[in-house]
Formats: C-alpha cells, structure tokens, sequence
C-alpha cells in the first residue's frame, strides 16, 4: 500500500507549480553563475576567493562543485523546503486529509508515501542540478583536467568526484528536507514550514559567529556544516572522516525529525 | 442479528473546555435510512469525524460494524464510505485523476470510476480539474468517490447543502436508490424536510447531546389523534370545542384551533359548529409536523 501511496504523491508532485519552481531555481542557477564568471572572470590570485571558482574558466567541471558551495547557504535549503515544507501542510490546506485517511491507507503508509516523495523531490533537484552544472560548464569553459586541493585529476576522474559530492551533499539535504517536513506536520502550513525550515538552516549557519559557542565545536555539530563534507573527497588521499561525521550528523538530525513528525501525524485529529 | 452498521456508546468530544458531543449513544441498524438531525453546530460532524476515525473521542466508543475506527481505521473503514462537510480533493488534478488516486489508495485499479462518474452525471466534466468545478460537482465527485468503494455503510455529512433546487431532488433521489440496493446510510443533516422524505429512523442532536432517537414514524404518531381546525370565529369556536365530551387538550393558536380527539368526537366538532353558525374552513388530521416536534424536543417540552 505505501508503494501505491508512493506513486500517487510523486504524481501529485509532479501535478503542481511548485516542484517545477523548484526544479527551475535547480537548473537556472547554474547558468547564472557561468554567465557571471563570463562577464569577470575570477583571477586565481583573488584573495579569499574560492578554491573552485580560480578554476572555474580553466575547466567546467569546477562549475557543479561551485553550484554546491553557494547552494548551501540557502538556495538549496530552500528549494528542499519548498516541496518538503508542503508536502504534508498542502493537506491541510486543500482539507483533503480526510478524504485520503478514509480509504484503505493506513496513517503510516500515507506519511511513509509523502517523506518518500519529498526525498526524491530533493534528489531529483540535486540532479537537475548536477546536470544543468556539467552542462553549463562544460559549453562555457569545456571539460578539462580539474586542480583538486591535493592534485589535478582527470575529466573523468573528476566526474566521478563530482558525482560522490552530490551524493554526500544529498545527505544533509535530506536531513534539512526531514525538518521541512516536521515543520510542515506540526505547523499545517506551508508557508510557516518553509520559512521555519530556512530560519532553522540559517540559525545553525549563525553558530559560526556566535562569540559565546565555541564556535569549531558546534559548527562540527550543525546540519548545514554538513553541506561542505563533500570537499574532503578532493584531498589526497581520500579522507572519509568528513563524509562519515556528515553521514551519521545527517542522521541525528532526521530520524528525530521524522519519528516526531510520524507520532504527530499517525495521533492528530483531522478536523477542518 | 447481524452487526450494527453504527454503534456509538457514551460517545464525547471536548476542545478544552468546549463540549462538542456529549454523551451521545445511538445505533443505526441494517437497512437504515438514519436521520443524524440537528442544527448546524450541535456536533453531527464532530460526531462524523469520530466515526471515520479522523478525530479520536475524548471518552466513549464507535464501533462500525463491530470495529473501533479509532484503533484500526482501515478495518473499520473496509465496507464504509462518505464524507464529512464538504467534500475535498485536489484542485490540480482532474476529477478522474482525483478518483484514480483513491482507487489506488483503496488497492484497487479503478475498474468502478466510469460507472460511478456516469452515476453521478460527471462523465463529461471528468477531464476537467477540480480546480473549476462547481459546489454540486464536488458533492457529486464526492459521492462518486464513496460509491467507488461499494460500501455497506454510507456516510453523508449535509449532502443537499449549498445544491439548487434540481440539484438537491437529484442527490436525494440518488440515497433513495442506494438504500433501495441494501446500502445502510447515516444522513447528517440539519433539514428536517429531508429527513421527512427519506429516513425511516433518525437521531436528534442539540448542543452536542441526543435528544431523541427511535422511528420516524413513532415520534410523528405521537402528535397522531390531533387536529387543526379553521373556523370564522376561532375564539367561539375553541369554546365549543372545549365543550364537546372526547375533546382534549384545545388550544388556539396563529387563528387557528387544535385539539385532540377520536375519529368520532373530531367529526361531532363540524355538526355542533354549524348549529352554533359557524363555518367550518378546514378540520384538518395530523395535526404537527417532524418540524413542530423537533422543537418541541429541542425547546424542552417534548
């Protein structure tokens, strides 16, 4: 039944503006970045550039890696909450709870369904992104061998980096996607979910300058910390403590997340 | 005896310190046309929402067809179908589209949706989202997706409300023939004209308690051996009346008489008035509608 529910709310998804403003927002940005980088190229001497963008005009596979470092701060926590901070407060908003939850459905395979649809959403996006970088960077600056922090590897080579950063990205991404997604259950409302999913993304992005934390130590704790993990893949050799911290932080944060926002919606009452 | 299709016993809700059902026991049996008769706010849709497992009861229990939809609402719900206030779907999906989903969700692959779309005379606007259909399209897409489940047990939350004239005959017409194919329905409704033409037991539901349940037809023969009369002269006319040995309880009211009586004192009443010159306009059996014992009930004297 929950694989039923699945396919019926990644049809709902894709039935509504709003995956699409997503997805845009996923494959626009890249382009708007290849178009700046054209219009002034960064100078590898810039000082406190960063890394990727130096290499940006040398090779256009440094473009999906620079889509990741500025996606993290918000572009990227907002797309995921968009759809994830909807997903259960549309509802709500639509009163159609009542008529899903007298059907055959049980509570839990209805929200198994929609956490199951809001995570492809995120990956979906994640993809178009990649896509949309690969394919922008490679018609601005062609595919070219690409300087890691430690070497310089080889297109193809650096494809595969590419691919396992978005996969470790993904991780956070769906740890934020699962705070949409409690917020979206607790708040019934959307707009309070997406916004709430953004404040909480930023707040814990605001740890780093907070004079009273000691800042390294709570930054190592901080879902949206996690969204740099993927860098350790560009050091020689390979250290995967990053990828692991961020593997089981995104987990800490989610599965709480998650087993809230089931307890909430498997109890709550449905009026309205 | 077979399963009750509805049993609630010392049902209640509470919103804080708002009592929304209090107390409310009643049983709807096989085969009923059940009247759930109230005025808006007395907690009939409340009391629905607990029913199909939406809400759960602050004490009491439901129980359809011997299942707890509060516990296991989708064993509860297996032969169970309706909607509570309006019905709601997806405005971007098309009607069809709306039904497919509930089909799948029903574990089913929506063999039924072109018989009950036809059913319910929405078979060309099926293609069309839901987004631009009328009130009554909704109501009938909501019947549409009940009847998709084939249910024993329907239940409908205001189903006329909001409909036009034609409209409202339709939908009733439509109850008529569902329970004429062996379909329990609990009608929730705030009309008591409605409950007239269709249900053969009903409920009386005020400020969250019940008032009355039992047949149709036995809270109506308690006002049976009355009659109204209209004469020329409604004051003479009520002390004549009060004069007649087998007349009971007369009293004038709105220029008209009422009194009680057997066949034979009633029929007296028309001889002794027009010894006395006055003319008799109408002498009228039956005397009080559901409406008038509604209030009577809901007013406290009943």
């Amino acid at each position: 039944m929950t694989g039923r529910a699945y396919a019926w709310e990644v049809r709902k998804l894709a039935a509504q503006r709003r995956t699409y403003l997503g997805l845009a927002a996923a494959a626009v940005a890249p382009v708007v970045l290849v178009v700046a980088i054209r219009v002034r190229p960064p100078q590898p001497t810039d000082p406190g550039s960063p890394f990727f963008l130096r290499y940006a005009v040398d090779s256009g596979l440094a473009v999906p890696l620079l889509m990741l470092l500025f996606a993290s701060v918000w572009l990227f926590p907002l797309v995921a909450a968009l759809v994830a901070g909807d997903i259960v407060a549309a509802e709500d908003g639509n009163r159609t709870l009542k008529t899903i939850l007298t059907r055959s459905a049980g509570r839990g395979a209805i929200f198994a369904a929609k956490v199951g649809a809001a995570f492809t959403y995120v990956l979906a996006a994640l993809l178009t992104m990649v896509v949309a970088s690969i394919v922008a960077g490679a018609l601005a600056s062609g595919i070219h061998p690409l300087p890691t922090f430690s070497t310089v590897v080889s297109p193809s080579r650096a494809l595969l980096l590419i691919a396992g950063s978005f996969a470790v990205y993904a991780l956070p991404a769906l740890g934020l996607a699962a705070i949409a997604i409690l917020f979206s259950t607790i708040s019934r409302n959307s707009a309070a979910a997406v916004v709430g999913t953004l404040l909480a993304a930023l707040l814990m992005q605001l740890t780093q300058i907070l004079p009273v934390l000691d800042s390294d130590a709570a930054q190592r704790w901080m879902l949206t910390t996690q969204l740099q993990a993927w860098q350790a893949l560009f050091r020689t050799p390979l250290d995967w403590g990053p990828v692991v911290h961020a593997a089981y932080i995104s987990v800490t944060y989610a599965v709480p997340a998650l087993a809230i926002a089931w307890v909430h919606f498997v109890r709550r009452d449905v009026s309205g | 005896m077979s399963v009750a299709p509805v049993e609630l016993r010392g049902l209640r809700k509470t919103y804080g310190g708002l009592i929304a059902v209090d107390d409310v026991t009643l049983t709807v049996r096989p085969g009923d046309i059940f009247g759930y008769l109230g005025p808006n706010g007395a907690g009939k849709t409340t009391s629905l929402r607990m029913m199909l497992g939406l809400i759960a009861p602050t004490a009491g229990d439901v129980r359809l067809f011997g299942k707890d939809p509060i516990a296991d609402p989708v064993a509860a719900l297996a032969d169970v179908a309706g909607f509570v206030e309006e019905p709601a779907f997806y405005p971007y999906l098309t009607g069809r589209r709306n039904l497919e989903m509930l089909a799948a969700l029903d574990g089913g692959d929506g063999e039924r949706i072109d018989e009950v779309l036809r059913l319910v005379e929405l078979d060309g606007r099926a293609g069309d989202r839901v987004r631009g259909y009328s009130h009554g399209m909704r109501q009938r897409l909501g019947l549409a997706a009940a009847l998709m489940r084939s249910p024993k047990l329907l239940l409908l939350d205001e189903p006329t409300t909001g409909l036009d004239p034609a409209g409202m005959r339709d939908m009733r017409d439509m109850v008529r023939r569902l329970a004429g194919e062996g379909i329990t329905i609990l009608l929730s409704t705030h009309l008591m004209s409605e409950v007239e033409q269709l249900c053969n037991r009903l409920a009386i539901i005020q400020l969250g308690r019940i008032r009355y349940e039992g047949e149709l037809a036995d809270l109506v023969a308690r006002s049976d051996g009355r009659y109204r009369l209209d004469a020329t002269d409604p004051a003479r006319a009520a002390e004549i009346c009060r004069a007649i040995p087998g007349i009971r309880d007369v009293a004038a009211e709105d220029g008209s008489v009422w009194f009680a009586a057997d066949a034979d004192a009633a029929a007296s009443v028309s001889v002794r008035l027009a010894q006395d010159g006055i003319g008799v306009r109408a002498l009228v059996p039956g005397g009080r509608s559901l409406e008038e014992r509604f209030f009577e009930i809901t007013e406290g004297d009943g």
